[in-house]
């Protein structure tokens, strides 16, 4: 066995820190403001992401954000391809989507197929007024016409490399590295 | 799992998977378009040999709010009636290009024999007096969300078994999940040769309603089916209810929140009386709100995925 060659750190966790931050201002600069505001945490790693930047709102502005999250899976357009996905929870705050701003939270942008099937099943779930996206990572090679509103770090890749989050939620630390 | 004929088919991990797709399904119930698009483009066909309310009204809604196409063929008013032979009616319908089948049939193997014969993927929805698996898994599913847990719960299961493929596939499932499970008849309904598979799969029998009520953690009671009784199981339609029907009295025996299921259609005044149907603890309705989650699980885990 061949061992894939060393990952490459390329966010340590002050460097996610500071870029979640970053972003939280960003969505209250654009949405002056946090009223209406909805971020929706896309599974896996989306969702901690989402109340991270919920608590920073909050922090700033003194109001509760709130936070849900989307699941995708029936949505995707390559569960043909690939054994049975396991599919995992939707949850939409209480106060709905309709006429809010919602704004999507993924840990990575690649080929955009994900946030195709998100907004997807956003229209299935209401009318948003507006629908933005923000990512902590943005490594290009979109396959249909899609971009983030918010990026915390536009990561240069070549298709074949892996990039992987790390969330001190689901797996114990912050970090990103590509390999 | 390529087809679900009999509980036999999955571990206890997949029957977990499936509850845990179910509990998401669950959600869309209350939504304002109760549409997912998992299963676009995939024909799904029920074949009902026998009549039936619910289950098939579940797996048509079921197919339906997951986007496949859904066609009912009942066995009254096709060419079944005019004398086609099961073989002959399948392979028609799917040579029209069927992805999943759906089929209740008043054979014992019936769909078991009909996987052998096609492509399609086969649930069975009932075949004679063998299996009945999605029945059983919603019951499970139903009793877990109530119980937390079905490890080490004791479920009772009460009334026809020799006719009840509800029963036997309720038997495989609960001891699966690791619940204690005492199945109680009248000699005459015990299934001859109960004995063996009792003492081999681990769970109890009992003559004695009276005796099995204050302990269980969960009723079962099973419809009485007169449709498949040819001679006298019991001498009359009272003494059944004296000896084994869920009266009001019984009610009382029952731990307060012993969840009271009934797969129907019930036989109200024979083995369930009104005051247990309809009783706080009573879970019928439940029980056909998670079958339609259920089946939109099953459909989900057999028919989403790339084709094996």
């Amino acid at each position: 066995m061949t061992n894939p060659p060393d990952p490459r750190i390329v966010l340590d966790p002050g460097d996610i820190a500071r870029a979640l931050t970053r972003i939280a201002h960003e969505i209250l600069e654009r949405n002056k403001g946090a009223t209406d505001l909805v971020l929706l945490g896309l599974h896996t790693r989306g969702v901690p992401l989402a109340h991270r930047i919920a608590g920073r709102i909050q922090a700033v502005e003194g109001k509760v954000v709130a936070v849900g999250e989307l699941d995708v899976t029936m949505y995707r357009d390559d569960l043909r391809k690939q054994p049975t996905r396991r599919a995992h929870k939707t949850v939409i705050p209480s106060v709905g989507i309709d006429d809010k701003v919602v704004v999507l939270v993924d840990d990575v942008l690649f080929s955009g197929r994900t946030i195709r099937a998100a907004l997807d099943a956003l229209a299935d779930l209401g009318r948003p007024s507006a629908v933005r996206l923000a990512v902590l990572i943005d490594r290009g090679h979109r396959e249909l016409p899609i971009r983030a509103d918010h990026v915390g770090k536009n990561l240069p890749s070549a298709r074949s490399e892996r990039v992987s989050v790390r969330l001190a939620e689901c797996d114990d630390l912050d970090e990103v590295s590509i390999s | 799992m390529r087809h679900l004929l009999s509980i036999n088919d999955v571990s206890p991990e997949q029957i977990q998977q499936i509850f845990s797709t179910a509990a998401d399904m669950h959600d869309v119930q209350r939504r304002e378009v109760k549409k997912l698009p998992a299963l676009r483009g995939r024909t799904v066909v029920n074949m009902f040999f026998e009549d039936s309310t619910r289950t098939r009204s579940s797996f048509e809604i079921a197919g339906k709010w997951l986007s496949a196409d859904v066609i009912n063929i009942s066995g009254k008013g096709s060419s079944a009636s005019k004398g086609e032979s099961l073989r002959d009616t399948v392979m028609t319908v799917c040579a029209m290009g069927v992805d999943g089948l759906v089929i209740r049939h008043p054979a014992s193997g019936a769909a078991q024999q009909v996987s052998e014969w096609v492509d399609a993927v086969v649930v069975n929805a009932g075949d004679g007096t063998h299996e009945h698996p999605t029945q059983a898994l919603l019951d499970a599913y139903t009793l877990q969300r109530r119980l937390g847990t079905l490890e080490g719960k004791h479920v009772a299961i009460i009334g026809d078994l020799t006719h009840s493929r509800v029963f036997r596939s309720n038997v495989l499932c609960l001891t699966k999940l690791g619940a204690h499970v005492t199945v109680v008849a009248p000699p005459t309904l015990m299934p001859s040769g109960i004995g063996p598979w009792s003492t081999d799969a681990g769970f109890a029998t009992s003559y004695d309603i009276d005796d099995v009520l204050p302990h269980a953690d969960a009723v079962m009671m099973l419809r009485v089916q007169r449709e498949r009784m040819s001679g006298g199981y019991f001498p009359s339609a009272r003494e059944y209810t004296v000896g084994y029907g869920l009266t009001r009295e019984r009610l009382g025996m029952l731990k307060p929140d012993a969840p009271i299921c009934h797969p129907g259609p019930m036989n109200r005044g024979l083995e369930i009386a009104g005051d247990a149907a309809d009783a706080a603890q009573s879970v019928v309705l439940e029980q056909v709100s998670s079958g339609l989650a259920v089946r939109m699980a099953v459909l989900y885990h057999l028919l989403a995925g790339e084709e094996s």
